[in-house]
């Protein structure tokens, strides 16, 4: 089966193969994210001068599977304050990505994120929406939207009780200090390409030094969500993206 | 720079950084070590070095793993709730085992307790107030120039270690002004970081590094398990035990009664030994200087041949613990804690006149 995906899609050059496999769940899309992030990072050739920082996530460990410096799991929530200290330490030519999960960048993490887009640090902040706490086995999160059960909101998230959803990407794109904010899906090869562009113009932005750049990608979790990956996918395109829509939210040359 | 200067302890700091070519300072306004956090704003910024205000303690740590993980010299200050929302990071640095220093300006604890001085984070500094059974080194100035050279001698211990480094002063270390040498401290010379991050092709070997402080799945190189992970540590904190006691002693050779203090309370201990030796009373005073690892040798030769012990420090007894552990029951032992204060405000400080009462009480 891997032989075969290879045949028609082929590995990333920056993907290391562990001895011992690591496995996501099935239907996961941490490893579709990370192949996302890997081939960007080979079309704008910079796994010489790139530092990846895991955050808080199952998909951490794509941190350790890529062929570049990498630091994690770093302590929940706090990717981009470590990030943003290793740009200004280090040379200007140095980039540096932050991989986190939604409940680590906008729950624990909302300070470090918002802090590091007001103050344009020249980093790039990657957050894996999967509308819930995945590693901890599916609890709710900032991003669960209304009505999505989950073990801590097993009646649905009421707006009344659990109040609202946060949406990251808008968020971000409200602070000056962000040079680019958008938010992409892995539901098919379409969406995929259009993630990809965003991942690639964010780090862009970072290179040519302009200000702090945000991708979200909707992500499915098929056994949090107690649906087959399939359906998963369903769920993202006819009722995630109500509340998280795709696209560019902010997309600029000087801040 | 060999100059003489009139600074405060907190400024002794920012200067004694400077001598230790400290790359990156980050920080967050708290009392009583604003002005710390000033002076890196003042002089780092003109010399191109990093300077940031973060936005809160919790973040300063976090920019200070970074840091420290890019294998620069890196630096932050605070005060006492601040040091408690640095716990967390602190125990990722003693897994990841990464350099930096952090300075601990003491306040009246707990909670919002007062601005002004205290001793009352000592456990938490020399324990790990963090999860997980790290071990900071802990450097105690009691005066300007030692703050001045403790932090250039912390900023050593960190990079021969892989370890956090806490330089713990107080506010009244941290705001009494002093006559201090600015003057470069010379240490034995350390390896190459090969550990740090920095983009892997800008390295001669061009293969990555992985930091991480967690020992899961994936192994690291330098703790490629949890059970190696530990017997790092050990390893690590047996050494520094070994190798790393500092002390300064006082007229131990003809003493009945030894006091012990670190801080600002070993200035006010040994005045009232001054004082103490005037009237003819024989005392004599062990000051540690690293307060982890603790001096428990010299404490305990001293319990050992009967003479007696008066800890001061301007807490309920925290070194106290530390000292009881070095003497156990073989001598008669006191202490003149933050109960002696003149007066019942946050002012309130310990006098000598009261340390040499309790010494009257115990030697005639």
């Amino acid at each position: 089966m891997t032989e075969n995906r290879d045949l028609v899609a082929g590995t990333p050059g920056l993907k290391i193969n562990l001895p011992v496999p690591l496995a996501f769940c099935q239907g996961c899309q941490h490893g579709s994210s990370a192949r996302a992030i890997w081939e960007s990072l080979e079309d704008l050739e910079l796994e010489d001068r790139l530092i990846w920082v895991g955050g808080v996530t199952c998909g951490t460990v794509s941190a350790f599977i890529s062929d570049v410096d990498a630091i994690g799991p770093v302590p929940h929530g706090r990717a981009p304050d470590i990030a943003s200290a290793m740009k200004r330490v280090l040379d200007k030519d140095t980039v540096i990505i932050t991989y986190q999960g939604d409940g680590d960048a906008v729950a624990i993490g909302t300070e470090s994120l918002v802090q590091a887009a007001a103050r344009a640090e020249r980093i790039t902040v990657i957050m894996v929406n999967n509308a819930n706490y995945g590693t901890t086995g599916g609890q709710m999160a900032p991003t669960t939207i209304i009505g999505q059960r989950t073990t801590t909101s097993p009646g649905g998230r009421g707006s009344n009780r659990e109040g609202f959803p946060i949406n990251a990407a808008e968020l971000v794109a409200g602070l000056r200090g962000t040079a680019y904010s958008a938010r992409g899906a892995l539901t098919s090869p379409a969406n995929y390409n259009k993630t990809k562009k965003y991942i690639k113009k964010a780090l862009q932005k970072q290179i040519d030094d302009i200000g702090f750049s945000f991708v979200e990608i909707l992500s499915a979790c098929p056994p949090n969500w107690g649906m087959a990956p399939v359906e998963c996918l369903k769920w993202i395109d006819n009722n995630l993206v109500n509340q998280y829509p795709l696209g560019e939210f902010k997309d600029v040359d000087t801040l | 720079m060999e100059d003489m200067v009139f600074i405060d302890g907190n400024e002794a700091i920012g200067w004694g950084a400077l001598a230790a070519d400290c790359d990156g300072f980050f920080g967050y306004p708290i009392t009583p070590q604003n002005n710390i956090t000033e002076w890196f704003a003042a002089e780092f910024p003109k010399r191109n070095k990093v300077f940031v205000q973060t936005s809160s303690e919790t973040a300063s740590i976090n920019w200070l793993y970074g840091g420290a993980s890019a294998g620069k010299r890196v630096i932050t200050s605070t005060s006492s709730p601040g040091w408690s929302l640095m716990q967390e990071t602190l125990s990722h640095i003693g897994n990841t085992e990464v350099p930096c220093v952090i300075v601990l300006v003491q306040r009246g604890g707990p909670g919002q307790g007062t601005t002004r001085h205290g001793q009352m984070d000592y456990s938490s500094a020399t324990v790990g107030g963090g999860h997980g059974g790290y071990r900071n080194i802990v450097l105690a100035p009691y005066s300007a120039q030692e703050a001045h050279d403790l932090v250039q001698l912390a900023f050593h211990l960190a990079d021969k270690y892989r370890n956090a480094v806490i330089v713990l002063s107080d506010g009244i270390v941290g705001t009494t002004m002093e006559t201090v040498e600015l003057k470069k401290l010379e240490f034995e010379p350390l390896p190459e970081k090969d550990w740090a991050l920095k983009g892997k092709g800008k390295r001669e070997d061009r293969t990555r590094r992985i930091l991480t402080s967690a020992q899961g799945a994936v192994p690291s190189l330098r703790n490629p398990s949890y059970l190696a992970l530990q017997k790092t540590l050990s390893e690590k904190h047996q050494q520094i035990i070994k190798e790393e006691v500092r002390f300064d002693t006082y007229n131990l050779e003809d003493s009945d009664l030894v006091l012990v203090a670190y801080g600002y309370s070993a200035r006010v201990a040994l005045e009232a030994m001054h004082q103490a030796r005037e009237m003819g009373l024989k005392a004599g005073m062990i000051r540690p200087i690293t307060v982890w690892p603790f001096p428990y040798d010299p404490v305990k030769l001293q319990a050992k041949q009967g003479k007696k012990i008066l800890v001061v420090e301007d807490s309920l007894g925290q070194m106290l613990l530390d000292v009881e552990l070095a003497c156990g029951d073989r001598t008669e032992m006191e202490l003149v804690s933050c109960l002696e204060r003149h007066e019942p405000m946050e002012g309130g400080v310990i006098f000598p006149e009261v340390v040499l009462e309790k010494m009257k009480t115990m030697i005639q």
